[in-house]
């Protein structure tokens, strides 16, 4: 499930060692995030924070974006990064009184850039249950090939 | 538009002390608008990648509890570059100072945030009080 990426990678290789590691290294951060008080994440800083993964083909960005619709996003993709902006409105309650707000609105703009080309034509975007999946191609020159030994 | 201000990085924030767990993974405290009016008391959350589902929402006495599960979104060939963020069960529990009429409480869920309308029960609702003079 969630754990995939820790151990369940594919293959007995040293990656299983190495997610270990990883997983400690993430929880020892969130201690000293704890302690730090917010904002000391290792991340640009910017809203929305975006996870970044790679198959064969294609990168994928994620973002949570709860609350909004597609028509509020703007994406634009050049050949080696993408750019999510956009506004979360949150309408306020007329004649309410308010006991907790701590949803977040306002304007945002987050560039992330890419480690290989993509093949900015051909990038699809979704928004699903308040969550940003952007598919981006790899430019042919970018993908893994298969070389056959003779 | 030109008087909205640029949003604010909050991050997720983890549940630190929880009863007893069940299940492995991290759980994520949700954010939370609450409001109240005469009537009702509403409660916003954002629950992004929650399906109805897999949404549980359980008042007894006054303690209401909100539990969400969450799917992965990758799937199996990808591999992570980065991770700014991390995905895992929401939860988080109110205790609700007002009574509320149970068999009227509605839930909506859309686009990662609940909306959920506790309306207060007649009583509870207020109601002005004429003093005569004795």
């Amino acid at each position: 499930m969630i754990y995939r990426r820790f151990w369940g990678m594919p293959g007995g290789d040293f990656r299983g060692q190495h997610g270990e590691l990883e997983r400690v290294r993430r929880q020892m951060d969130r201690l000293f995030e704890g302690l730090a008080g917010q904002g000391q994440h290792t991340t640009a800083g910017v809203f929305p924070l975006v996870n970044l993964t790679e198959n064969k083909d294609s990168f994928f960005v994620r973002a949570e974006l709860p609350g909004m619709s597609s028509n509020e996003l703007e994406i634009q993709a050049t050949a080696n990064s993408v750019s999510i902006s956009g506004e979360r409105k949150i309408p306020a309650e007329q004649e309410a009184r308010y006991h907790r707000r701590e949803r977040e609105s306002g304007r945002f703009s987050r560039v992330v850039s890419l480690p290989q080309e993509i093949n900015s034509d051909q990038v699809e975007a979704g928004l699903v249950d308040g969550i940003l999946t952007v598919t981006l191609p790899k430019a042919e020159v970018a993908k893994p090939r298969q070389i056959s030994v003779k | 538009m030109s008087e909205s201000k640029e949003i604010k990085l909050k991050g997720k924030q983890e549940v630190t002390a929880q009863a007893e767990q069940t299940t492995p993974g991290v759980v994520f405290t949700p954010l939370v608008d609450i409001f109240e009016t005469e009537r009702t008391i509403t409660l916003l959350a954002d629950l992004p990648g929650v399906k109805a589902d897999r949404l549980n929402i359980d008042l007894r006495d006054d303690v209401i509890t909100i539990i969400g599960d969450i799917r992965p979104e990758e799937s199996k060939d990808e591999e992570d570059l980065v991770v700014e963020y991390e995905t895992g069960r929401y939860y988080r529990q109110f205790t609700l100072s007002e009574v509320i009429d149970q068999n009227k409480i509605d839930a909506k869920l859309a686009d990662g945030v609940l909306r959920l309308t506790l309306p207060k029960v007649e009583k509870a609702t207020p109601r002005r009080i004429a003093i005569k003079a004795g």
